[in-house]
């Protein structure tokens, strides 16, 4: 019968564009990058042996790294408190996290470079008060990016947690505080772990970012500072290197693969840890 | 619940780190110097008409909503059926499939980009604007099938089945009961995947050219040549469209929705 054929047919004009314009695409690019005679990986070898690069590398896993973790920190709390709001506020507060996750990225890092630019308002506004004399080197540092980085992928760690701390039930934060914990440790121990899934998740979506991320390390970080994204694009256009920038494409989508395994492993482990405990 | 004054300290904080510079972004939009200042001196809305007398600014913009637009419509159009299908059919390899048509997210955007340049404009000569639209494109597709799949996932398969007893083709099942059932659906992803396409740059990135520039990318091009407040007049521009296209979702769906 033909009807068995029904559902293939009504996937096949998806699946058919996305290997004809993905798949493809990135097979053509990285293919050619392991033959050079024979089959061989001497050209991500030599690439990650190269200090330079490696300097980026590295500099791109830290700051992504640093970006999570600073997000994590602000987001989890934050999230908390709008899913305690009660429901009016909640989805005002929930409009205001929106709100500049739908804004461009560009126009969220050109804010920061209103902000920390030499004759910025950071720095002007610390000469006005005297605490300092000269302009402090802000824009275009490690620290542009990563405070840009923050600045972008907070709202998306808030959102997604928000969603699963709405599900905790308030009064288990309750039982543990008539149990004796003070808020601080009844936080800790309760709304901590029960969060761990949104963590992860949330996480995922900010290192991820973080690490393929173009305008913000473009625009906050110059050509010191580059990033992989930034390097990838320098090494195509500027210098000419499609076999370096096909290699970078590659490091890119491997690391944001293995990192989302890694994650994911950790976040098997901890439910594990709670199941046991439980 | 008691009130924590700490958390609601903290969560005000957070608040106001991310509308600070967006409100100093506002201010200075307004300003009549020539490079961008804060406080202001003076008030003019010439930077708002300088924004709309800019060429490149008013065609990119035509350029991103046409793109935008229609790499919506042609996700819609392959991502519904291909949503419905692998939640309605026990099609072989199903979650394989699935993350399959999800890895558009996985690859990184500007990977997309430059793959696409590399194998579609310069080895078989397309046009850059085919190219960009299939970019944007795929940046699409990965929302489509979240939203519009689990609109389908929740809506009654007893429905159809009903539909069919009752004398209905499959195709007659498909537009008179899932379709409108799954409008809402359909809404906020095509709502998603245009502000996603609309705002992306690193697919763009690589698949400009003469006259084939979005608006982001040549506000990125704007602002490493030149600081002055016409970028914030824009920017404050981006904002309205943004609080318009909330208040549209508000309106329709509820934000929750999209989040």
């Amino acid at each position: 019968m033909t009807h068995r054929r029904i559902p293939y047919i009504i996937l096949a004009p998806g699946l058919i564009l996305l290997i004809l314009f993905l798949v493809l695409p990135l097979v053509s690019i990285i293919f050619p990058t392991f033959f050079d005679g024979g089959f061989t990986f001497s050209n991500y070898t030599s690439f990650l042996k190269d200090e330079y690069n490696f300097s980026i590398f590295w500099r791109t896993l830290k700051i992504s790294l640093i970006v999570t973790a600073i997000c994590v920190i602000f987001g989890v709390p934050t999230a908390y408190y709008i899913s305690q709001s009660p429901k009016k506020w909640r989805s005002l507060l929930m409009s205001l996290t929106l709100f500049p996750l739908l804004t461009n990225s560009v126009v969220r890092s050109f804010a920061w470079i209103t902000l920390l630019g030499q004759d910025g308002i950071v720095n002007n506004g610390l000469m006005k008060i005297g605490l300092i004399s000269e302009p402090l080197t802000l824009l275009y540092t490690e620290f542009a990016i990563t405070i840009g980085s923050v600045y972008l992928f907070l709202p998306l760690m808030v959102i997604t947690l928000v969603g699963i701390l709405e599900n905790i039930d308030s009064e288990i934060m309750e039982a543990a505080e008539t149990l004796g914990a003070n808020r601080v440790v009844a936080f800790a121990k309760v709304i901590l772990p029960l969060s761990v899934p949104g963590i992860i998740v949330g996480s995922i979506l900010v290192f991820t970012g973080t690490l393929t991320a173009y305008t913000t390390p473009q625009l906050l970080g110059g050509n010191r500072n580059m990033m992989l994204a930034t390097f990838l694009y320098q090494n195509a256009t500027a210098l000419g290197n499609w076999q370096g920038a096909s290699v970078i494409a590659l490091i890119m989508i491997v690391t944001t693969v293995v990192v989302m395994k890694l994650f994911n492993w950790i976040a098997n482990r901890l439910d594990k840890r709670g199941e046991a405990r439980a | 619940m008691r009130k924590n004054v700490g958390l609601r300290i903290f969560a005000c904080l957070v608040f106001a780190f991310l509308f600070i510079p967006l409100i100093i972004i506002v201010v200075t939009s307004f300003g009549t110097s020539s490079t961008i200042q804060f406080p202001i001196e003076g008030f003019t809305l010439d930077w708002y008409s300088k924004v709309f007398k800019n060429e490149s600014f008013m065609n990119s913009f035509a350029l991103s909503l046409k793109i935008a637009l229609f790499a919506t419509v042609l996700a819609l159009l392959v991502g519904v059926p291909a949503a419905y299908s692998l939640a309605r059919h026990n099609v072989f390899g199903r979650n394989w499939i699935k993350s399959f048509f999800l890895s558009p997210t996985i690859v990184p955007g500007l990977v997309v980009g430059y793959s696409l340049y590399q194998f579609v404009v310069i080895q078989f000569q397309f046009p850059i604007i085919q190219g960009l639209l299939l970019g944007h494109f795929l940046v699409c597709l990965p929302y489509v099938i979240r939203v519009v799949g689990s609109t389908i996932e929740q809506l009654d398969f007893s429905i159809e089945e009903v539909s069919w007893t009752l004398g209905c083709t499959k195709l007659q099942t498909f537009s008179k009961i899932v379709l409108p059932n799954i409008t809402s659906g359909i809404f906020a992803s095509f709502m998603l995947a245009f502000i996603n396409s609309f705002n992306n740059i690193p697919v763009s990135q690589f698949l400009s050219g003469p006259g084939v520039t979005m608006l982001p990318t040549s506000l990125m091009n704007y602002i490493e040549y030149n600081y002055d407040p016409s970028v914030s007049a824009l920017s404050v521009i981006l904002m309205l469209g943004t609080i318009v296209l909330m208040f549209i979702i508000e309106k329709t769906l509820g934000l929750a929705s999209i989040s």
